[in-house]
């Protein structure tokens, strides 16, 4: 997993509420079987009309927004829990997600996927929405090891939360399975002490 | 002070827990399928390491599968070429396949209880967010994203913040024709899609106790649809005599010892959740959605609610629901005309679930516009309903029955609903699209998608009940 420490980005804001998975990434998309590829269908019914051609009035299509910040209504990535939600982001190109709420399946799939998920107030996310839509090239610094998020043209800024664990392994590029095959032999010790084995 | 059922669970199976750390929390069972599957398996061989405890996953094919001709080769190329790679990757790393043409095959939330791998007391995980269901057995269950499943494979353990605990209890006496699937989206339409986020949420009540196993089991499937981690229910008698002697339940002296185990397997008098909300069953109606995610439901008698009467933050997202559904503030759906009905999923394809239909419909015949399709959960179920004679109850009424799988749920096969149609659906999900491209997905149970089916239109299934005399 790559490293994540501070970004200064643009932003692409997207102001809906309750953004499902299948939004995301529409589930005729999940044929594949690598990671890679799925940013082309991100957002894709929003994004293009049935013959596959750019819908001119969403935002993604629209030049004057872009950058590696994708700030979205509450409750972001709701639905199924399918990862391949977090790669499309990633894969198109965004390293955060702004949101004042997030379905939790989503938030892990993102942080396991090296993409930030940023959790700021309902006011904070108003904020930026007015900024934004007032000069779409405006932009936010965001600050890991600080745990803030700053919308540069006003100076406001916003002080997230993120699991301490979940910090270092993005400021380290470690991944939880390197983390868990260092204590392989508590795991074991564990399934010695199960009273009964009702395994199949 | 006592513990939650939840904490008793949970408590049980940390491996490790550290302080600013995540539980490492071990998992009993896992369940994989097709689509979530692949990118793990990949991992594994780009690490270079097994499995590790390969007995205790299981896998089957079904969000992908055809539901016709499932005997002939896979049309759709990219689907083949899935299932194909589940096949190898289960062969190469030693896993259990219940694949197309086995006789368990089915959808994945099916097959576990009815193979009796859902036992009350485990820790089950499955790459898919319905894995909620398996809760209804007393049993911490939840989906995982595809970075976990291949943490699982390689350890059999999950990081794990240990979640917060909600009670749900619903008291009193459910109305004839209102069942399990109304409950559940009664309780969503109050408390909302994100209303349980960050919370494991346990059933509890007399109307709750009051269900069967696949009742339970629907309940618990949709936990999911109001933001939970997971739902599920406390063991009982009913779940007991439920996983009793099915294929891979414990026996002879191990079940002694599981049932003992499994008796201690409730929330303690003075557990402290840390959210309670009661709700009483005589409230609850035959329910419909009218939106675009599972929150957005009434009781079928019931008026739209209208788009002022939203928060004002929210309006925007509601009237675009509206818009895309095609109705109206205040409207009522009673005799909106029905273009597709689909009896399926992992939340309703169970056996009771295609009894409860045929037992309605029978002597009867669907509506000459709809089409209707009933996809089974599983072989097994398929197999049942043919012994039983309740694929020629279908037959007669003009259903289509068809081979086990996800189907219409997500439309990821080439069972969709095309654009602009409308579709009653016993599945879980109304999202945009989920159905197929601008079809438009009202959920509800199977008693009010077969009413729907046999009057082309919205009704309400109690006038008809009390007309026909059934159920
Ligand atoms: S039936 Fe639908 S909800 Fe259930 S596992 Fe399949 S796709 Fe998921």
């Amino acid at each position: 997993m790559k490293k994540f420490e501070k970004l200064t980005s643009r932003i692409v804001p997207l102001p809906i509420e309750n953004i499902d998975t299948d939004q995301i990434i529409p589930a005729r998309f999940l044929k594949a079987t690598t990671r890679e590829g799925f940013g082309d269908n991100l957002f894709r019914d929003w994004r293009y009309d049935s013959d596959g051609q750019p819908k001119a009035d969403f935002v993604m299509n629209n030049p004057n927004y872009s950058g590696k910040m994708l700030v979205a209504g509450k409750n972001f990535g709701c639905g199924s829990s399918r990862e391949h939600a977090a790669w499309a982001i990633q894969d198109y190109g965004f390293d955060v997600v702004i949101s004042s709420f997030f379905a939790d399946i989503f938030k892990g799939n993102a942080l396991n996927n090296g993409v930030l998920p940023i959790t700021v107030s309902d006011s904070f996310l108003e904020k930026i929405f007015d900024v934004v839509f007032a000069d779409p090239n405006t932009n936010l610094t965001v600050d890991l090891e600080a745990q803030t998020v700053t919308i540069n043209a006003t100076g406001d800024s916003f002080e997230f939360e993120i699991n301490p664990y979940k910090k270092s392994c993005l400021i380290n590029g470690y991944d939880d399975i390197d983390y868990i095959l260092s204590h392989k032999v508590d795991i074991e010790k564990f399934e010695q002490t199960r009273h009964f084995s009702y395994y199949q | 002070m006592g513990k939650t059922l939840v904490e008793k669970i949970w408590d049980a199976h940390v491996v490790k827990r550290q302080e600013g750390f995540p539980d490492i929390l071990y998992i009993d069972t896992h369940l994989i399928h097709e689509v979530t599957s692949p990118q793990a398996f990949d991992g594994l061989r780009k690490r270079g390491i097994p499995v590790f405890r390969p007995n205790q996953t299981v896998a089957t094919a079904d969000h992908n599968v055809p539901t016709l001709n499932q005997h002939l080769p896979i049309q759709e190329e990219l689907s083949r070429y899935q299932v194909d790679m589940l096949t190898k990757n289960c062969k190469e790393f030693g896993i259990e396949l219940y694949g197309l043409g086995h006789p368990y095959q089915g959808i994945v939330h099916v097959i576990g209880p009815e193979l009796g791998i859902t036992q009350p007391g485990k820790t089950m995980v499955c790459g898919d967010s319905h894995t909620s269901t398996h809760g209804a057995f007393g049993a911490i269950a939840f989906g995982i994203g595809t970075s976990q499943v291949e943490q699982v494979f390689a350890t059999q353990c999950l990081l794990q913040q240990k979640p917060k605990t909600m009670k749900i209890e619903v008291n009193g006496e459910l109305a004839k024709g209102v069942g399990a699937k109304d409950i559940v989206l009664y309780i969503i339409s109050k408390t909302t899609a994100a209303g349980g986020t960050g919370y494991f949420v346990e059933f509890a009540g007399s109307a709750i106790r009051s269900l069967s196993m696949e009742g339970r089991m629907t309940v618990c499937n949709m936990s999911i649809e109001m933001g939970a981690r997971g739902g599920l229910i406390a063991p009982d008698q009913t779940t007991f005599d439920y996983v009793h002697g099915r294929e891979f339940a414990p026996k002879g002296e191990e079940w002694d010892k599981a049932l003992a185990y499994w008796q201690t397997l409730y929330s303690d008098e003075d557990a402290q959740f840390d959210a309670v909300l009661k709700f009483d069953a005589a409230d609850i109606q035959p329910m419909i959605t009218y939106g675009t995610n599972p929150g957005m439901g009434i009781g079928i008698s019931e008026a739209i609610p209208a788009t002022v009467d939203q928060p004002e933050s929210e309006r925007p997202s509601y009237k675009k629901a509206l818009d895309y559904m095609g109705f109206r503030d205040n409207e009522t759906l009673l005799g909106h005309p029905v273009d597709y009905v689909f009896i399926g999923s992992c939340t309703n394809s169970r056996i009771e679930d295609l009894r409860a239909v045929a037992s309605f419909v029978q002597g009867k015949k669907k509506a000459e516009h709809v089409e209707v399709w009933i996809v089974p959960g599983s072989k097994q179920v398929e197999a049942q309903a043919k012994e039983e004679g309740i694929d020629k109850i279908f037959e007669e009424a003009g259903f289509m029955l068809r081979e086990p799988g996800c189907s219409a749920c997500l439309g990821m096969n080439e069972d969709k609903i095309p654009a602009g149609k409308y579709c009653v659906s016993t599945s879980n999900r109304n999202f945009e699209g989920r159905q197929g491209p601008n079809a438009r997905t009202m959920l509800a149970s199977p008693l009010t998608a077969a009413a729907a089916a046999v009057s082309g239109k919205i009704v309400d299934v109690r006038e008809l009940l009390a007309e026909y005399d059934v159920v």
